[in-house]
């Protein structure tokens, strides 16, 4: 047996169940994994306490019997769920020292079916960034090193990814608004599912751009993600847009033949200027899943190219909105004022000090695109233009598309700071793969397909069908197994 | 191509209760300008008689009795306040 930490989510729930180890244990090997590994920054709040007699309240369940798949996993949980008396400050100074009165619904759902919290992950400032490098704790580092340079595990869920693949948990929570489960994943080796939006509950979620915005499981294999995604998924009357709908056991569904699933390869996502390593792993994604079976069939979402421009106006928009609550009065940082100065001030010192770089610009160009003037110029056209890139994605459904192949990033892993001189559009190309899958509300997961010459993971996206999960981890587990990825990042830190 | 001047960037700082020194305005000035000119890819689309989405999946949003759930919590609720005082959220002094 593989050391403790390293056991996959379905490895180690067998072994639990047989005895052959404990929560205690497991938890144990996962904390002194973490110790070791400061160097990455991917743990910012450590709960041992809780996370030891969560492991000893899952040991005593285990022996009872009848204990969930997740009853004494090791967890991690990103920054942005809030945690009950736990710091949940979403990577921003602006919510230093918030201790949350309450606990989010997924995070309660995974406490719950007995996961283990060993602490909180870093992320990008309220998910905003695909580097981790707008964090207010510094950047989470890619296990994944090739040479000098340190790389970024990529953002904003980076601190999951980084965790998950350096082996610090079995598995992790993340978000994603326009990538950022996926396009993490795909830098670090790992598996990381967006699911539809609306089939895991917002609450207690810090609120990006409540339209896009959906948790979901990162883990090491396919199968650890559908187990972790029964766990997190599930209507809750505290969030109104999640969807009342029976939630399948997703691991039970693994396995089925793929054979006759008609599989798109959208002509739009041949991107000009895309690595030939990109091209060609999207090519070999595409001839495994024909030889399981699976019909390939070309398709056209003839809107792909302003999914990322509409995002850009929505996701701001959105975020202006949702950020207005922290204004220094009910929780979190306040400034400090000098005499004579009144609450206009107290408001603008406060966000100024709070709110890191690229959060700033994001409110600004969503209160500018919000303004009188403007609303129907951006805000009211992105939002057409957002219908019509769902409509692209219910025509190829209607034609009888099961899934669709995508590369999952236009790159592997770069270095951190690599980016730092660029303008922020640059870094908004990151997810030019991802953000249409957000803007549809569609799941779609992302999955290690293979090396590229540097020896760093590239990622693979399968996009599904609204509410197929089912059928989306299905396709991904046969794509795994067909690329067989078992490399793992060479211990450094 | 979208220009936002000084004066806008101004504007937009403070419409979004953020303060941005003098001297940091042009380079705002001209970052929001550079993302605005980006969005304005959009403007090729043509959107005649498209509704705009208002929500992603097709669904009647739940409707529950208007009745008290919860409360009584006045302490938790005033727990992460910088400034708390009898029961109250405290902030600067509003009206002179």
């Amino acid at each position: 047996m593989s050391a403790l930490n390293e056991l996959t989510i379905a490895q180690a729930r067998d072994a639990l169940r047989k005895g052959e180890t404990t929560a205690t244990a497991l938890t144990e090997a996962c904390l002194t994994a973490i110790e070791g590994a400061s160097a990455l920054n991917a743990f910012v709040h450590m709960t041992p306490e809780i996370a030891l007699d969560r492991a000893r309240a899952a040991d005593a369940r285990l022996k009872a019997g009848e204990a969930p798949a997740l009853c004494g996993i090791p967890v991690g949980i990103k920054d942005l769920f809030c945690t009950e008396g736990v710091p949940s400050q979403a990577a921003s100074r602006i919510l230093g020292g918030f201790l949350p009165p309450y606990e989010s619904t997924v995070s309660a759902q995974l406490r719950d079916a007995g996961a283990v919290m060993l602490g909180k992950l870093n992320m990008d400032e309220f998910a905003m960034g695909s580097s981790n490098e707008t964090s207010c704790y510094g950047p989470a580092v890619n296990p994944w090193k090739v040479d000098d340079r340190t790389l970024t595990p990529g953002g904003s869920s980076g601190g999951s990814a980084a965790a998950v693949a350096a082996g610090l948990c079995l598995g992790a929570t993340g978000t994603d608004t326009g990538g950022s489960i996926r396009q993490p994943a795909a830098f670090t080796g790992t598996v990381g599912l967006k699911p539809t939006y609306g089939r895991c509950s917002r609450w207690g979620i810090v609120a990006f751009a409540s339209s896009l915005d959906q948790a979901g499981p990162m883990t090491r294999t396919v199968r650890d993600t559908a187990i972790m995604l029964g766990a997190m998924a599930g209507h809750d009357p505290k969030d109104s847009t999640s969807a009342d709908l029976p939630v399948p056991d997703y691991e039970a569904m693994l396995g089925d033949s793929v054979k006759g699933r008609k599989i798109g390869i959208p002509r739009e996502y041949r991107m000009e200027g895309m690595p030939e390593e990109i091209e060609k792993l999207w090519a070999q994604g595409t001839e495994m899943l024909r030889d399981a079976g699976a019909e390939i069939v070309d398709i056209s979402l003839p809107h792909t190219q302003y999914a990322l421009p509409a995002y850009y106006v929505v996701a701001p928009a959105e975020a202006s909105s949702n950020l207005a609550r922290y204004d220094g009065v009910r929780f979190g940082h306040r400034a400090k004022l000098a005499p004579g100065e009144g609450i206009t001030e107290m408001y603008e010192k406060t966000r100024a000090e709070g709110f890191g770089a690229e959060v700033q610009r994001r409110v600004m160009i969503g209160t500018y695109v919000l303004s009188a003037g403007f609303y129907d110029a951006y805000y009211n056209r992105a939002r057409k233009v957002r219908t019509l890139i769902k409509r692209d994605f219910e025509t190829v459904f209607a034609e009888g598309v099961d899934a669709i192949l995508t590369p999952a990033t236009p790159s592997a892993a770069f270095g951190l700071g690599a980016m730092q001189d660029a303008d922020p559009v640059q870094m908004y190309l990151n997810d030019i793969f991802t953000v249409p899958v957000n803007m549809a509300g569609l799941p779609g997961i992302a999955l290690p397909a293979g090396l590229d010459r540097q020896g760093l993971p590239l990622g693979l996206q399968l996009i599904g069908r609204p509410w197929d999960e089912a059928g989306l981890l299905n396709l991904a587990h046969v794509l795994e197994a067909a690329a067989g990825f078992v490399s793992k990042p060479a211990k450094w830190w | 191509m979208s220009t936002i001047d000084k004066e806008t960037a101004r504007r937009v700082a403070k419409l979004a209760r953020i303060r941005v020194a003098e001297e940091n305005l042009p380079q705002l000035a001209s970052e929001l300008s550079h993302i605005l000119t980006f969005m304005e890819q959009l403007n090729a689309v043509d959107v005649e008689g498209v509704e705009p989405m208002t929500s992603v999946t097709p669904m009647r949003l739940k409707r529950r009795a208007d009745r008290v759930s919860d409360g009584n919590q006045q302490d938790r609720v005033l727990a992460n306040a910088p400034d708390a005082r009898e029961g109250f959220f405290a902030v600067p002094k509003v009206v002179e």
